[in-house]
């Protein structure tokens, strides 16, 4: 599958961010922040401002973003209209809660519980997308919709990490939640690769053509010579060549590298604390977005069938 | 609505493909272009049409496969459109409406007004029946030629889609296959017509017919059909020809 710069950065981006505003929601709730205004704004901006930067790019990612609004309209069907639901909805248990937390000086509860759970259901929204589509096997299994809260997790929770440090906030159990995040993501996206390697596939030629009765089925002649939207969108090929590599990065930069640096930083408390956390932010993203990368560039569409793929 | 329709009629209109009668002479896709690119989704744009790398949106594409090996292996030319699936996962995943699924006779739209050019549909689609228009922003797809098959200012034989109507061989057929009367039900019940990928759930209502069986004999002299071999020079009558052949292998 082609990989849209536009949703590699809205995917990763908005993860991270709807993740953070989970966390947010979730300490809010159980009582252990104080209503400090300037941690608050920081928070809001960073959280809000990566979840915003997400959907204005994924709205870039369309042809008619000025029909977007429409989107909205198919929730009974869709599952990317229920991201935008969402995604639009989590924007006002956050806006309410910040006008208790950042006006008012009171952390509502209420609002951070329902921010928590709306965030949490943006996510699994996102992942649906992929997950739900039957032609692509590699998304349609069961890791996607772990994978996407994992990383989302692990970014955010790092980014929570590390404005915790910098603010008034509980630190403990915000590394806690980053090396749970890492962690999950590491194991998960193993999982992924290995039912990838291991061949799973939606179909092959043979159920593609009907033809399997004659014996092994193979294209003799493709229906044009030039590429058409078919093979730039679902042929997509580039970065195969290099996946191990950017399987690699993905693994270490993305999650066991900063989860070293999470980890060190547990282990002797402040001592180039945020030296480590700013490492293990910087990694992680460039280890995210190589994976969102990946998780495109190897995904097989059955439409390749009719082009001589022998499964997909 | 992305929603199925509720109460769908008993009508499924759909195309009956001959994979035993198709020569792949691409007229079928031609015609198709033709056609739509004045019709209903016009235009079926292209880019660089007169360029180094022409390309553009078609809706019918022939492929040409083989299967089997040797004596027993077949060419199979195959022609391709949208399938107008009785679960079309294209349209549920469109999340502004722009695709839907017609309750009177199944036929898969695309309403143009409404797409984002979001692209889901065409991933959703296991066939790649869906085709992106980057000039006009907005998926576009078969429409069975809605525009021909109830126009009633065109002769009543011309009332089928322009692939079946331009086909040269008969190898396409058009009709209702909810109704197990209609002559294309009859073909596919006589032919063991078949869904392509079955396994994913879609349930195409477009319906492909397996060649036959390959003869290994020719009918009219009873000559086996199996390639020539060389012939061995001890078996000829000629004796010079024997001696040459022994002389020559030494």
């Amino acid at each position: 599958m082609h990989p849209a710069l536009s949703v590699i950065l809205f995917t990763s981006a908005s993860g991270g961010g709807y993740a953070m505003l989970a966390l947010l929601g979730l300490f809010g709730a159980s009582g252990v922040l104080a209503p400090d205004p300037l941690s608050g704004w920081i928070a809001f901006l960073w959280s809000l401002g990566m979840v915003t930067f997400g959907l204005v790019s994924s709205t870039l990612h369309l042809s008619h973003p000025e029909r977007a609004w429409r989107a909205v309209s198919q929730w009974r069907t869709s599952w990317l209209s229920r991201e935008g639901v969402l995604a639009l909805f989590t924007f006002l248990p956050a806006g309410l809660y910040a006008i208790g937390w950042l006006f008012l000086g009171e952390i509502w509860r209420w609002a951070g519980a329902l921010l928590s759970l709306s965030a949490i259901a943006t996510i699994c929204a996102t992942a649906m997308i992929y997950a739900s589509l039957k032609p692509i096997r590699a998304w349609n299994s069961l890791w996607t919709l772990p994978g996407y809260l994992a990383m989302g997790l692990a970014s955010g929770a790092l980014w929570f990490t590390l404005w915790a440090e910098l603010m008034p906030a509980p630190q403990k159990p915000a590394y806690d939640f980053a090396a749970i995040g890492l962690l999950a993501a590491a194991f998960i996206k193993l999982f992924y690769w290995r039912l990838l390697d291991a061949g799973a596939h939606a179909a092959t030629a043979e159920s593609a053509t009907g033809l399997g009765h004659l014996g092994k089925v193979r294209l003799l002649a493709a229906p044009h010579t030039e590429e058409n939207y078919l093979l730039k969108e679902m042929g997509f090929r580039i970065a195969r060549k290099h996946a191990r590599k950017l399987r690699r990065i993905a693994l270490l930069a993305g999650f066991l590298l900063p989860l070293a640096a999470v980890l060190a930083a547990l282990a002797t408390p402040h001592v180039g604390d945020l030296v480590l956390l700013v490492l293990a932010v910087v990694l992680n993203a460039i280890g995210t977005i190589a994976e969102r990368w990946l998780f495109f560039a190897e995904a097989k569409h059955t439409v390749m069938l009719y082009y001589g793929a022998e499964r997909a | 609505m992305t929603a199925l329709p509720a109460h769908p009629s008993d009508r499924k209109l759909g195309l009956v493909i001959d994979l035993d009668i198709c020569v792949g002479c691409h007229a079928c896709a031609v015609s198709c272009k033709e056609w739509n690119t004045g019709g209903h989704m016009a235009p079926l744009t292209d880019y660089e049409a007169w360029g180094d790398s022409p390309s553009g949106v078609w809706f019918n594409r022939i492929h040409s496969f083989e299967a089997g090996e040797g004596a027993n292996g077949r060419t199979v030319h195959f022609p391709k459109s949208c399938l107008h699936c009785e679960q079309p996962a294209c349209v549920t995943v469109c999340p502004t409406g722009a695709s839907f699924k017609r309750a009177e006779d199944g036929i898969v739209l695309v309403n143009e007004d409404l797409c984002i050019g979001c692209k889901l549909c065409s991933w959703a689609c296991p066939y790649g029946a869906r085709e992106f228009d980057e000039d006009v922003g907005v998926m576009k797809k078969c429409t069975l030629c809605i525009d021909r098959i109830y126009n009633d200012k065109l002769e009543e034989v011309d009332r089928v889609p322009a692939c079946v109507a331009t086909c040269p061989v008969g190898a396409r057929h058009f009709g209702d296959l909810g109704d197990p009367n209609s002559e294309v039900s009859k073909l596919v019940q006589e032919r063991a017509g078949y869904d392509l990928m079955p396994e994913l759930g879609y349930k195409p209502v477009n319906k492909y017919l397996p060649p036959r069986t390959g003869r290994t004999h020719t009918g009219c002299t009873g000559a086996p059909a199996t390639p020539l071999q060389e012939s061995p020079a001890e078996s000829t009558g000629n004796r010079l020809l024997r001696w040459l052949d022994q002389a020559l292998s030494r």
